[in-house]
């Protein structure tokens, strides 16, 4: 420790290297990652996957500049989203009207920044009244508003389509990069531009004197007052830009699906930004992107193994916030750092304990729960995983819940008591 | 005369109907500063529990069982779930419950299915009360009035008039102080968390079957339950109670009324072939709730009768 | 990047276990399986199902077995579009909806533009319950076929039925706010002002789609109106709700629905609405008719003991499907969309043709009344839905112009 103290300041700055490491490397990887998806010939299935993944990344970060960065609970976000998607609709169905003026040239691959524009005006016009509070009534705040907002699209019928929403067809004005924007493929070039633009962009504003600041007035909003900013002031511009990156979101999310619908709006996917940045992790800037990509994979892939998912995604939620409030990119930059360190085999063999109870807990609940839901259908379907026949009155079912449930809790609580033991 | 004589009866019941659900809301934020998301969904857990017990023996022991489960549910949740989080502060509380809403909605959805359950009016109280202006008002409404009419003399009585209510109404503005004072701070905490769950699953006994039983009942109701406690004011069960009475009058007469946008504002020029004008005050009602949470937020943020800020 | 590679693996597992193989033709179903209208979506998939397995007894489409694959949309038109992405990304090509002309309206949009930009994949789309008249005039496309009657044909049974009754008066009109909803009202309107222009409409209103959880209010605004006769065309839960209210407020006024016979209406209706309830539809338990169907009804109930037999429908769809296949020699969804244009069939109720010019079916329609003295009751009631021969009204008086300009792929 007195060794460092006596460093100067100037040491203490990351070295060249280490900027490197940290700032420039992980967008190199995200560039030749994108660049190297087509080459793997996905399938379509996995094309819209990865669609998905990418508007769900650009939101969850953008939700993050609020809840990680600025401290601002909202559960409405998913306004900002949705006004920036339905103008880039209205946008997209004004190049396909018209034949001259401004329309006329815009090229369907640049529309998400008229999402981001969008999203920016909502957010100074609904920022102006919501930054004023911080905590629990800006929560409510952004409740009402989204309420409000969404209630809003079923009555004004030419702007939010009532329930049938606004559709549009992607095909139409100028090209750019000589893409079509109607195939998969060229949507998937679409979409990896401006998920890393999007990125880049959020990453960029967390390394701005405004971004810091934000962190500041989320941490100690008096001594913010102290060194002569206003917290409100703050609170507002980083307002305005989350909910620009969201408007920029649900503008790549208006190109790729060309529909949407007031209730896209509404608390429900506003729930959902919150869940996936939240169990990404929001003290990480990387956090949400892992939540979005897991939800994602969650909402389309496991809905269709399992009726249950959002009960998995629930106790997920519950789990982390008890346990893990560093969500998953928590857990993994801590086993990272356990590796990297190295020598603490006790650490390992401890992580790898818990996790071995968890997983073995989390067997028999599974079992618990799909065993339910089956016999809850009424339809006379079983659940047969690895050809078991495990019926609602089969005993091999409670048995194997009951060891599952005892074995994890055994596991997890010599895990404990090691730790104990070196406490 | 007609519209507002039905208007103001059932607006009256809604009104009752919401203050049943969110009193408990009120205790349980005003003491714990908790605003528990999952409310609504005890609410609902109520009306479940109701709907299953009627299946076994009848409607009146489902009226005593079901709130009394739901408190134990609700206890149980504060005990060993909600305790933990509060360490991490009022934002990972919020968060918890939230995640709790999520996951009380899919148990009920694998348990009493995805569709609306066939909850029924008992069909003792199944049967027109009386005529009014040609139309035949069912009994079962004014049920509903007398229960929430009971419930609220009862709460008003152990507040004011028993010890317990004593030591809730001091932890209420001082929880420290209570503390200090050798009370259990937490075993109240636990109590009154239940009593407020039980508070809403009462409501959902009676609610389910007036309104539907349906494991989106929830979602619907659990925002408005927010407006009435934040409108009410923090700490204040007669702010509640305003608040709720007059978004049951709103909502309700809002629907009664036949005017749009235009016969309001012809006089600027509206039309009704315009689309602003073509808005009817019919289809304002679910914005007006939200309108008033807004409002109350940026305007007075004690709400109507709270004694400190939220 | 884990779970990328994981997954990868499972759409791929997820694509093999779910593509199109020579001996399976998939139809996915896309409808609401949950909320306030999952019983009618879930009713309309066993529907289908029993259809489906009728054909399969029966040697299958050309061969190949026909399956349904169920996915929920909870009528939002934007899931809807999610789930018909996903059908269509495991490779199925005929698309099954009905509940909500606002879902149809985006899956045709869809289905048009995923046509034009992935010709050789093409997909069809079977709508057997959104009656938006559009879909079949301005806004109607060579992939979609409808094997229900439009909003229009069903309000000319509707208002024929009025324009009998000289004591009817005054009309309150009531239905769901979006397309099919202001469709109802539209027609209503204009049908009345021809038919009976001494009627006075005394109340047109839209509620919020599937939003009410208490219709009293609105029940009570019908009756202080002094409506002499109620049209709807509410369906699912805003249908049981809109009569449960009803009945408890003493409602008199005959009630003209649509969608009478939604899932869980009979129970809300009781005894109370006997006499007093009519549905427009294409089927009614009660009517006389052959053998076979009565077989088939009682297979149905046997099959689904929860369900009663409603989507008759579903019937004609798959029937036409399996025609329309059999005669192009191919499973391929173009040939059988020209296959199946003009098309004929004789089925139980009497013939049923897909007009060639916008793909609307043609059938009789009836308009049923709710009764006590039925041979095959409703939801265990002891009550069901009964017409006669004068109730019905023969499919070429059903038809109505359309002004559908088809735009034809090139063959």
């Amino acid at each position: 420790m007195s060794e460092q103290a006596m460093k100067s300041y100037d040491d203490l700055a990351p070295s060249a290297t280490d900027k490197f490491r940290q700032r420039v490397l992980p967008f190199i990887v995200m560039i030749v990652l994108l660049a190297a998806i087509p080459l793997f010939d996905p399938s379509r299935t996995m094309n819209s996957l990865i669609a998905a993944m990418g508007i769900n990344i650009v939101f969850a970060l953008s939700y993050n500049m609020l809840l990680g960065r600025a401290g601002l609970l909202s559960f409405g976000h998913a306004v900002y989203f949705g006004l920036g998607g339905y103008a880039v609709l209205h946008a997209m169905n004004a190049i396909g009207a018209g034949s001259s003026g401004f329309w006329a040239g815009f090229p369907v691959f640049m529309l998400p920044v008229i999402g981001f524009g969008a999203g920016a005006l909502a957010g100074v016009v609904i920022g102006w009244p919501s930054c004023k509070r911080s905590g629990v009534p800006f929560a409510m705040i952004s409740l009402g508003v989204a309420e409000l907002v969404a209630s809003a699209g079923y009555m004004f019928g030419s702007i939010f389509g009532g329930e049938m929403g606004v559709t549009s067809d992607r095909m139409v004005g100028p090209r750019l990069f000589g893409l079509s924007m109607g195939p998969v493929e060229d949507i998937y070039w679409f979409i990896a531009f401006w998920t890393f633009l999007g990125t880049l962009g959020i990453y960029a504003f967390t390394r701005t004197p405004l971004g810091k600041m934000s962190e500041a007035t989320r941490d100690n909003p008096e001594r913010v007052q102290f060194v002569g900013y206003n917290p409100d002031r703050v609170r507002y511009l980083v307002f305005i830009f989350a909910g620009a990156f969201a408007g920029l979101a649900g503008g790549m999310s208006a190109v790729n699906y060309e529909i949407f619908t007031p209730e896209s709006l509404s608390l429900a996917p506003s729930g959902l930004v919150l869940l996936m940045a939240y169990i990404g992790g929001i003290r990480y800037f990387t956090g949400p992107i892992m939540g979005a990509v897991l939800l994602t994979y969650m909402q389309s892939m496991l809905s269709d193994y399992s009726e249950a998912w959002l009960l998995y995604l629930g106790l997920l939620f519950i789990a982390i916030v008890m346990y893990a409030p560093g969500g998953v990119a928590g857990i993994v930059y801590g086993l990272l750092g356990i590796l990297r360190r190295g020598g603490t085999d006790g650490v390992l063999a401890r992580r790898a304990k818990q996790a071995a109870g968890v997983a073995l807990a989390f067997t028999g609940l599974v079992i618990l729960v799909e065993i339910a839901v089956r016999w809850s259908n009424g339809y006379g379907e079983v659940f047969e995983p690895f050809g078991l026949h495990l019926g609602i009155d089969t005993p091999l079912s409670w048995f194997l819940i009951a060891g599952f449930f005892a074995a994890g809790f055994g596991v997890l609580r010599m895990a404990r008591e090691i730790e104990e033991g070196h406490g | 005369m007609e519209t507002i004589v039905f208007s103001l009866l059932n607006g009256v019941i809604y009104g009752l109907l919401l203050f049943m659900l969110s009193s408990g809301l009120t205790l349980i934020f005003s003491m714990m500063g908790v605003l528990n998301f999952a409310h609504a969904s005890f609410y609902m857990l109520g009306a479940y529990f109701a709907y299953s017990i009627m299946g076994v023996t009848n409607f009146w022991i489902a009226l005593i069982l079901a709130p009394v489960l739901v408190g134990l549910v609700g206890a149980a949740v504060e005990k060993w779930g909600l305790r933990n989080v509060h360490a991490h502060g009022h934002v990972a509380e919020l968060l918890f419950t939230f995640g709790l809403a999520y996951l009380i909605d899919e148990m009920v959805k694998i348990v009493w299915g995805r569709s609306s359950v066939d909850y029924r009016v008992p069909e003792v109280l199944d049967f027109p009360l009386f005529e009014l202006f040609g139309a035949e008002y069912p009994a079962y409404r004014v049920f509903i009035l007398m229960v929430s009419v009971g419930m609220l003399v009862a709460l008003w009585f152990i507040l004011n008039r028993t010890r317990a209510g004593l030591i809730i109404r001091a932890a209420l503005t001082h929880p420290h102080m209570v503390g200090h004072l050798g009370h259990n701070v937490p075993r109240i905490f636990m109590l009154v968390f239940g009593a407020g769950c039980a508070l809403a699953g009462l409501a959902g006994v009676i609610g389910g079957n007036y309104l539907v039983t349906d494991p989106a009942m929830a979602v619907q109701m659990g925002p408005i339950v927010f407006v009435v406690v934040v409108v009410g004011g923090l700490g204040s069960l007669t702010g509640a109670f305003l608040a709720a009475m007059l978004l049951g009058l709103m909502q309700t007469f809002a629907v009664g009324v036949d005017a749009s946008f235009a016969d309001l504002f012809g006089w600027l020029g509206l039309t009704a072939t315009s689309e602003l004008g073509g808005i009817t005050i019919a289809s304002l009602a679910p914005m007006i709730p939200f309108l008033m949470l807004v409002l109350i937020l940026m305007i007075r943020p004690r709400g109507l009768m709270g004694d400190r800020e939220l | 990047m884990k779970l990328v590679k994981s997954a990868a693996l499972a759409a791929a597992m997820a694509f093999a276990a779910g593509g199109a193989s020579a001996e399976t033709v998939k139809i996915a179903f896309i409808d609401p399986l949950s909320g306030p209208f999952g019983p009618s979506g879930t009713a309309g998939l066993h529907q289908w199902e029993h259809a489906v397995s009728e054909v399969n007894a029966d040697g299958g489409m050309n061969g190949a077995t026909l399956e349904m694959v169920p996915f929920d949309n909870k009528v939002s038109p934007k899931e809807s579009l999610v789930q018909l992405q996903k059908a269509i990304d495991r490779g199925i090509r005929f698309i099954a909806q009905g509940n909500g002309s606002s879902v149809a309206s985006a899956i045709i949009g869809a289905v048009n533009k995923h046509n034009k930009r992935n010709p050789g994949d093409e997909v069809l789309f079977m709508n057997y319950a959104a009656v938006d008249p559009a879909f079949t005039n301005d806004r109607c496309s060579f992939w979609h076929f409808r094997f229900d009657s439009h909003v229009d044909m069903k309000m000319a049974a509707a208002t024929d039925w009025i324009s009998e009754r000289e004591d009817i008066k005054n009309v309150y009109v009531i239905g769901q706010d979006y397309s099919f909803g202001k469709a109802v009202a539209k027609a209503a309107v204009t049908q009345l002002a021809e038919k009976r222009p001494d009627i006075e409409i005394v109340g047109n209103e839209l509620h919020p789609l599937g939003r009410v959880k208490d219709f009293t209010p609105y029940i009570q605004k019908i009756i202080s109106s002094d409506a002499d006769a109620v049209i709807t065309g509410n369906w699912g839960a805003d249908m049981v709700l809109l009569v449960k209210a009803a009945m408890d407020s003493g409602l008199e006024a005959p009630i003209l629905t649509y969608y009478g016979g939604s899932l869980g209406a009979a129970t809300a209706m009781g005894k109370a609405a006997v006499g007093q309830v009519l549905q427009v539809s294409e089927f009614v338990e009660n009517y006389p008719t052959t053998d076979a169907q009565i077989a088939r009804i009682e297979d149905y109930e046997k099959t689904y003991p929860e369900y009663d037999y409603y989507y008759h429908r579903a019937y004609n769809a798959v029937n036409f499907l399996d025609m329309a296949a059999e005669k192009a020699g191919s499973n391929d969804p173009v040939d059988i969309a020209f296959a199946m244009e003009g098309m004929t069939y004789d089925g139980p109720y009497g013939k049923v043709t897909m007009r060639a010019k916008d793909h609307q079916v043609l059938q009789d329609l009836f308009v049923s009344t709710f009764s006590a003295d039925v041979e095959r009751d409703v939801e265990d009631t002891g009550l069901g839905w009964t017409a006669s021969d004068a109730d019905r009204i023969a499919a070429g008086a059903t038809a109505q112009p359309t002004t559908c300009q088809m735009d034809r792929p090139e063959r």
